[in-house]
């Protein structure tokens, strides 16, 4: 073995742009290792197994079409009402699982994070990308949704957006991981944000365009449209469908904003992330 | 080769006592206040040495303070010190666990530390799928666990459970499989916390066996945190003595045993108020033992009258006498106040820690009893040409002769 002679210091303050990410690549099967975990242990002792993905957005979707769709009545711009919703659900399910298990990352790990150092950021990561498999698995379902109703003929058209599919997702996970980053730095040592956390993501969900179309909220609300138009997931959602269905509200100037938001956020959720994740040990 | 691998410079940690939550709100933004007009923390200024026994004004408390030491590459080096002297502060320092107030360290070389064992281990996991996380989360490359995953499987001797769940493997079985993967690691410095505390005396054996053929056979740094002074002793050939934060000395391991004795780590006196016995002491001289009782007020005693029973380090009693077995030599009269010296001579014993319970009365009834009250270290009563201790044979060396009879 070639013997590396590699010299290191560790001092009480530390810049705060090291991001640490050679390090991280250093740790990559670890990640890989964690994703593996996340994705064995979940149905270990289960009889259903893997089929446990399917059938929460499953029945949500039954619930939503009732609920929303017959007896509320909401429009779904002309879409067959299922397949609006399972598009919704299937993409703010993966944006909210990132934000709510990456924000909770210092409590949870705390065990581990204070007996052994590897580069805390592999964590939210693992997270991000275990998540990964699960929206695939989510997606697949949807797919299989899809194609039920072209056979059936219902009315629906794919458009050339889908091509955005691959931003799409890196966008939600990337905007899932940065603000899931600043709410778990500040979790760290104001735990009342982990309670605002759970509730805030549903409610959240209403600000968004799962349930109904942005085009119906724009006409029956104009005064108040603008908080959902700013919501960087809207666009995100609206392209998803517009790409998938070929309905939906999109332009290149709201996916922009969008790009926009999460950038920012997920610098400077990095960069607190790693400021807290040297002391956090002390305070958790 | 003398080049130092870790240098610690300055090295000083801050903790906040008492409750984290109200007020911090206010508190950090006074801080960040201090901070952007150039001046000192407000609430790191009034620091104090950790004393855990006295109550304080402030809240801030330093855990380690100004500890300055280098380490050099190869050596095997013992942290010892009283329970909170510091000791794990400084392994999760090293760790990059947490970061230092203030101060720097600078070191060479790969670093794994074994502050707990099986950190990381998912009970629904199989014993090979644990080894190979556990390994990465060590920093170990998935590769580099391929190749020494036979010897882990060896040295934990866990081949016939490889595939199991380790939810279903006994403690120790568990503890085995994750010293295995930590002691494979190939890194130039090896940090452990006191881990082997956990693993049956065979096992514990085995790990400071590997440890002694890491530091020595490999050439690889230890530092080794324990309170047994015996495998420190036995492991470590410089040691570090800790106390309330600060570095009291660094240098040869018996040496700074020695000190670690003499300070009041361990407690081999005692002084009492408004008790018949004022004053107890018990030391090593050479190859006896002394104990040592002052008393007073003991008027209408009939004769004062001290009782022993020495415990060894897991509680099980060695031996113990009082003068009514073993009358004394010279008869013991009634007194008000004096000394009562017993000597125990050559008790044989082997190294390690010990512990004495006390009984003191008037001859009929005792008036003070107390278990375990002091607690004393022997090192080299016995001088055997290779290095025992306590936990190896058990503690009392016997005298035998060796007769070959041929036929």
């Amino acid at each position: 073995m070639v013997k590396e002679e590699h010299e290191w210091t560790i001092e009480a303050d530390s810049s705060l742009f090291d991001l640490k990410l050679t390090e991280v690549w250093a740790y990559r099967d670890l990640l890989v290792l964690l994703v593996r975990r996340d994705f064995v242990s979940f149905y270990k002792q289960t009889i259903l197994g893997p089929l446990w993905f399917f059938i929460q957005p499953l029945f949500t979707t039954i619930i939503f079409t009732f609920i929303f769709g017959n007896l509320a009545g909401i429009s779904t711009d002309s879409l067959p009402k299922p397949l609006f919703y399972m598009a919704g659900i299937t993409a703010w399910n993966y944006f909210a699982d990132c934000l709510t298990k990456t924000s909770s990352v210092f409590k949870d790990n705390a065990a581990i994070f204070g007996k052994v150092y590897f580069p805390r950021l592999i964590m939210p990561l693992s997270i991000v990308v275990s998540n990964l498999v699960r929206f695939g698995v989510q997606m697949a379902l949807f797919l299989i949704l899809m194609a039920y109703y072209y056979i059936s003929g219902a009315h629906f058209g794919i458009s050339w957006a889908i091509c955005l599919f691959p931003i799409i997702v890196i966008l939600m996970a990337l905007l899932g991981l940065g603000a899931g980053m600043i709410i778990s730095a500040m979790t760290t040592k104001y735990r009342d944000l982990a309670f605002l956390i759970t509730f805030g993501v549903q409610l959240l969900m209403y600000a968004t365009t799962v349930i109904y179309p942005l085009s119906e909220a724009i006409k029956k609300y104009p005064a108040y449209a603008w908080i959902i138009e700013y919501n960087p997931m809207t666009p995100i959602i609206e392209t998803f469908r517009y790409g998938f269905l070929g309905e939906g509200s999109f332009s290149w100037f709201s996916l922009g904003y969008a790009t926009m938001v999460t950038i920012v956020l997920l610098l400077f959720g990095t960069l607190v992330f790693n400021k807290v994740e040297r002391n956090f040990v002390d305070t958790v | 080769m003398s080049d130092i691998a870790i240098k610690v410079e300055n090295l000083s940690k801050a903790y906040q006592l008492g409750q984290i939550g109200t007020g911090t709100i206010s508190r950090d933004l006074e801080r960040w206040y201090a901070r952007i007009r150039g001046k000192e923390d407000p609430f790191l200024r009034i620091g104090e040495s950790n004393d855990q026994n006295t109550k304080s004004e402030s809240d801030v408390v330093w855990s380690l303070k100004d500890i300055n030491f280098e380490i050099e590459q190869g050596d095997a080096v013992g942290i010892i010190g009283r329970n909170g002297a510091g000791k794990s502060t400084l392994l999760k320092i090293l760790s990059k666990v947490t970061a230092p107030t203030t101060g720097k360290i600078s070191g060479r070389g790969r670093i794994a530390s074994l502050l707990e064992v099986g950190t990381g281990f998912h009970p629904e996991l199989s014993g090979r799928e644990n080894i190979f996380l556990n390994g990465a989360i060590l920093g170990m490359r998935k590769k580099e666990i391929q190749r020494k995953l036979d010897e882990i499987v060896d040295f934990a001797g866990i081949e016939r459970y490889l595939d199991t769940p380790v939810k279903r493997y006994s403690s120790g079985m568990y503890v085995r499989l994750a010293f295995a993967v930590a002691a494979h690691l190939e890194s130039e410095i090896l940090i452990v916390d006191e881990v082997l505390a956990v693993g049956d005396a065979e096992f514990q054996k085995k790990c400071l066996g590997k440890m002694g053929e890491v530091s020595k056979g490999e050439g690889r740094t230890v530092l080794f945190v324990s309170h047994n002074m015996d495998s420190i002793n036995r492991l470590c050939k410089n040691a570090l003595l800790l106390s309330k934060g600060e570095n009291v000395g660094i240098g040869k391991t018996s040496d700074i045993i020695k000190k670690y004795n003499d300070s009041d780590a361990i407690r081999n006196e005692c002084y009492f108020k408004n008790q018949y016995i004022k004053y107890l002491k018990i030391d090593q001289i050479e190859d006896n033992v002394i104990l040592e009782c002052k008393y007073e007020n003991c008027a209408e005693f009939f004769f004062p009258c001290l009782g022993f029973v020495v415990n060894d380090a897991n509680n099980h009693k060695i031996f113990g006498t009082n003068p009514k077995l073993q009358p004394p030599q010279q008869a013991i009269i009634k007194s008000d106040k004096g000394i009562l010296r017993v000597l125990i001579t050559n008790p044989k014993l082997l190294n390690g820690t010990y512990n004495i319970s006390i009984w003191f009365g008037d001859g009929t009834t005792d008036y003070f009893f107390e278990e375990n009250i002091l607690s004393f270290e022997i090192l080299n009563m016995v001088r055997y040409a290779e290095d025992t201790s306590a936990s190896d044979n058990g503690p009392i060396a016997p005298e035998v002769k060796w007769h070959q009879i041929l036929h």
